[in-house]
């Protein structure tokens, strides 16, 4: 394969990363931003999937966009592995040569993506949160935070194919379902055997949550440093449970100990986009606000009103959150009296 | 102020260290008068506690700039951990580094820098403070051994040191060239603590009598020779004021980001308080008086590390620190009102950790009268 | 044993600000650190080495002249060697042309049996670097490690994170670990080995001393180019709510129900 002979190479390809038979929501996020590449070129959307026995995910990835579905079956796909999955993907590019290959940079996505752009020779960019093409050259403009979400670079890979990127899950949106559509099965064989694969899986763990995951909430309620202790997340939890929400936090009381770090939002936690993102005692240290400041609707409550986050704020009080949030409990428990303010405008 | 790049790094590693072990740390210990265990094993484990020990008796065999660096990052966030450092890696270690023999080093020094033994250091008495030649603790030549007796006060560490370093009268007859030093084991019989002092601050740090009751010290745990004590004490306290002047700097340091950073956050009449002439004002001489105690302070330490003797730096040093701290600490609780004199705010301890600075290590006056013999000529 | 680290000397972007007026980056008195994660990495190293004192920690980084200050702390905390790979020639690599380098200088260094490396830097987060230098090197590869335990047949026994949990992997050497904050603790620089560190030397390599072409390294033979780069625009609408504190919560609950969240 001549992976500078950019002509050859035709078709947006999307990873469909599957962990126990299920797909991986990023899946339909880049099926639905892979549509919009796809048209803009005038090619093909094809989704991968590889796995063991995973045939009745195929119809799904049909149905949200893709016009092609190239399918790996082996029963060594069954676990992913960077060894199986690499080598099968990497035999299917050489293949079927596709121009743009879209992966969820996810944790198995960030661990493939870089290894196949290694063995293919060409580039990749990481966790994209936008994607254009170029309209005079139809290449792909791939643009992703850097420096902390300090600054946005969009990156391009001029010279070789495929342009490979990672997307941020989350960020895209995602492909409309339609039940009618139809499209291509090909059966891509790749000679696999088990010493290709060099690392072991000997057990996945789940953790089991006990509050809604961060991406899945509509109203997060998220606490810093100005709640001063571990149990001010009590207290946003009971406003949070009011408002059917859940819990979010800074980056600095995760590292202080008071909440766990899967509700850390922010640049090295989770990006939200929820419809409304409270934030309480924080400061809004760049780092937060990369991965919360598309929310729909953002209130911010800080005692100091120089403090950044009101820039993204739509609503900001300034205060103690140990004043403001109580009283505002206590009117929302009140129905009546909500009705009365509300009918006064 | 340049330093080296050993010296750089070393401000790097400490202040990592006070950020991520000690982060809410100086209110527990202000509040259980303990430092914790895990955080003292640390401390040794880095050499953090041992800077100036050599490194033949497990030491980190650094110099007195290293051994500022630590006193004043630490301080800075507490100063009862500075003490506790102060007390083990200068006032305990210097005599024995300048003046104890192989075997006493082996047997005492190696220890206190391996974090297995505590000392602490037993000069001032209940009617001998400033004037160590009032001293009533005697120590009797029995032949084979030297016996002991008399009481010690104020002593940081005494409820839990392993040995002690004990200035006794071996010849009441020659007032201060009639004390001997000696290294009194705690377990030994006759050796006993007074009850627990409840200070005013520095709470961390536990403080209490020494009683001395016809302790049996054997002649090899005499330091440095007999009547050489006075000596001793004056030269450990001359080097171990480099210590106590970088605590003192550390603490006026750590009051001026509690000011600076409450100023910032505080709204009167709708502005920060950050943003009113007379808070500016305020906070630019309490910068400017911590950045000149910092140079007299590494003045002092600098002098030391090329092999001069800084009697007369390091007694402004700790002079000029110390009443810095005080100003500072005093300053900066007035910033911030109401709140400073509740306990919710760093300041009130720090305010309280202060006051010790100008006492203890030689007061201010006795700085002053250091100070004024070496630059009013006779 | 021989364990290589790889490491980058990184902008502390925590403190990196932005100018309000121009919108641009502030990169002047932003300090220089060990990447956070480069950190894990040589901790786990050294953890090993502590249990097997033969072990020897090599840090490799690739960088400025500057990096050699970043490589200075690695020997502080423990590491036995370092190597900065520095060269003009090397300037704007991206990371498939990063991983050709490093690559190159684990196999110049020969007989590893693990090379750990952080997960990703700080600056760039792409998390490529790792991955692809394994690749180059033709050894296996585990991501986002949070749990290393050494077993006696030149195996290891990692957890790697996911997002919902984690995998337990067993591999053998030589392989590539990268590292997540979760795995442990770093170690502080301790005084003493902090002025041993000041003695010790630190190899300085350039392009001639590694085999690589001008087509594997530098920003002309990286696949990928930056095409533009810039701030990303500030919201600016917010509304202040004013008055007391019971004011303010009355505005907000039926700014609330205006926008039907409740």
């Amino acid at each position: 394969m001549d992976n500078r002979d950019i002509k050859s190479f035709k078709g947006v390809w999307v990873f469909a990363e599957q962990r126990q038979g299920v797909l991986t929501p990023v899946v339909i996020e880049l099926l639905g931003e892979g549509k919009k590449l796809a048209s803009k070129i005038g090619v093909e959307l094809c989704a991968f999937l590889a796995g063991d026995n995973v045939d009745d995910l195929i119809p799904e990835l049909i149905q949200h966009g893709a016009d092609k579905v190239y399918y790996v079956n082996n029963k060594l796909l069954h676990n992913y592995t960077t060894d199986g999955y690499a080598k099968v993907l990497e035999k299917a590019v050489e293949e079927y040569k596709p121009e743009i290959i879209l992966i969820g940079a996810t944790h198995i996505g960030r661990d493939l993506a870089p290894r196949i752009a290694s063995k293919l020779n060409t580039g990749l960019t990481a966790d994209c949160t936008k994607l254009e093409i170029d309209e005079e050259d139809g290449k792909l403009l791939q643009t992703r935070p850097a420096f902390g979400g300090n600054l946005m670079a969009t990156i391009i890979c001029p010279e070789t194919r495929p342009q490979m990127c990672t997307v941020r899950p989350g960020v895209m949106d995602k492909a409309i379902k339609d039940t009618s559509k139809t499209g291509d099965i090909i059966d891509v064989k790749v000679d696999l055997s088990e010493d290709d694969i060099r690392t072991e899986v000997l057990d996945i763990i789940k953790i089991k949550k006990d509050m809604i995951p961060l991406t899945d909430a509509d109203i997060i309620v998220s606490g810093g440093m100005g709640i001063k202790n571990a149990d001010g997340f009590k207290l946003l939890k009971e406003l949070a449970d009011i408002l059917g929400g859940t819990i979010g936090a800074s980056r600095a009381t995760v590292d202080a100990g008071w909440i766990d770090r899967s509700r850390q939002v922010g640049q090295t936690g989770t990006t939200v986009r929820p419809k409304v993102y409270i934030a309480c005692g924080i400061s809004g240290a760049i780092q937060h606000l990369a991965g919360m400041q598309d929310s729909g609707i953002i209130v911010a409550i800080n005692t100091n009103p120089n403090a950044p986050i009101f820039d993204v704020a739509d609503y900001g009080i300034v205060g103690d959150i140990y004043e403001v949030v109580p009283q505002l409990i206590e009117l929302l428990k009140d129905g009546a009296r909500l009705e009365e303010l509300f009918n006064k405008g | 102020m340049i330093l080296k790049k050993e010296h750089e790094l070393l401000r790097k590693t400490i202040r990592d260290f006070v950020e991520r072990e000690m982060s809410t740390y100086p209110d527990e210990v202000d509040k259980t008068g303990k430092i914790p265990e895990e955080v003292i094993d640390k401390l040794v484990k880095y050499k953090f506690i041992s800077s100036i020990i050599p490194k033949e008796y497990g030491g980190a065999g650094a110099d007195y700039v290293s051994y500022a660096i630590i006193m004043e990052e630490i301080s800075r966030r507490c100063a009862s951990t500075g003490t506790y450092i102060t007390a083990g890696s200068s006032l305990v270690a210097l005599p024995l580094v300048n003046f104890g023999t192989p075997e006493q080093k082996e047997k005492y020094l190696r220890p206190l820098a391996e974090g297995k033994y505590v000392g602490s250091f037993g000069l001032t008495e209940p009617g001998a403070g400033s004037d160590a030649g009032a001293g009533q603790t005697i120590a009797i030549d029995k032949g084979e051994y030297y016996e002991l007796s008399g009481r010690k006060c104020f002593i940081t560490n005494a409820p839990i040191c392993d040995f002690a370093i004990i200035s006794a009268m071996t010849d009441k007859s020659k007032g201060t060239k009639g004390i001997s030093t000696f290294i009194v084991e705690s377990k030994w019989d006759g050796f006993s603590v007074g009850a627990h002092e409840d200070k005013m601050g520095i709470r961390g740090t536990e403080t209490s009598d020494i009683i001395l009751d016809k302790v049996k010290v054997p002649k090899s745990n005499l330091l440095g020779g007999e009547g050489r004590g006075f000596k001793i004490m004056l030269n450990t306290l001359d080097y171990g004021r480099i210590g106590v002047a970088a605590q003192a700097l550390g603490v006026a340091q750590g009051a001026l980001d509690e000011a600076i950073k409450y100023t910032q956050e505080r709204i009167q009449f709708n502005r920060p308080l950050a943003k009113f002439q007379n808070t500016q004002f305020t906070i630019a001489d309490m910068a400017t008086k911590v950045q000149a105690a910092r140079l007299l302070v590494y003045d002092a330490a600098m002098k030391k590390d090329s092999g001069g003797v800084p009697g007369l730096e390091s007694a402004m040093a700790k002079y000029y620190a110390a009443e810095t701290a005080n100003e500072v600490a005093y300053k900066a609780l007035q910033l911030h009102g109401g709140y400073g004199y509740i306990k919710d705010y760093p300041i009130e301890r720090i305010y309280r950790d202060a006051r010790i600075l100008s006492i203890y290590e030689g007061t201010s006056q006795v700085q002053q009268m250091v100070i004024a013999g070496h630059v009013i000529k006779k | 044993m021989r364990i290589i680290v790889c490491a980058k000397q990184v902008p502390d972007t925590t403190e990196v600000r932005i100018d309000p007026k121009t919108n641009t980056l502030i990169r002047d008195g932003v300090p220089s650190i060990l990447n956070p994660d480069d950190a894990n990495a040589l901790e786990a190293a050294l953890t090993i080495k502590d249990k097997l004192p033969d072990t020897i920690v090599s840090v490799i980084s690739m960088g400025p002249p500057q990096a050699e200050n970043m490589l200075r702390e690695c020997l502080a905390m423990g590491a036995d060697e370092a190597y900065l790979i520095s060269d003009r020639a090397f300037g704007g690599s991206d990371t498939w042309a990063t991983s050709n380098a490093l690559a190159s200088a684990c196999r110049k260094l020969k007989d590893y049996d693990f090379i750990f490396g952080g997960r990703q830097a700080i600056d760039g987060d792409t998390a490529q670097v790792g991955p692809q230098t394994a690749e180059k090197l033709g050894i296996p590869q585990i991501t986002y490690v949070q749990d290393i335990v050494l077993n006696d047949d030149n195996t290891v026994t990692v957890q790697r994170q996911l997002e919902d949990g984690y995998e337990v992997i067993k591999v053998k050497s030589p392989a590539m670990l990268t590292a997540v904050k979760e795995l442990n603790s770093p170690r502080y620089m301790s005084v003493d080995r902090i002025f041993e560190a000041m003695k010790m030397d630190i190899t300085r390599w350039n392009i001639n001393d590694l085999d690589v072409s001008p087509t594997d390294v530098g920003l002309k033979a990286s696949p990928t180019r930056v095409y533009k780069s810039f701030t990303p625009p500030a919201k600016g609408n917010s509304v202040m709510l004013e008055g007391s504190v019971k004011d303010m919560v009355e505005q907000l609950a039926v700014k609330f129900k205006h926008h039907h969240i409740i």
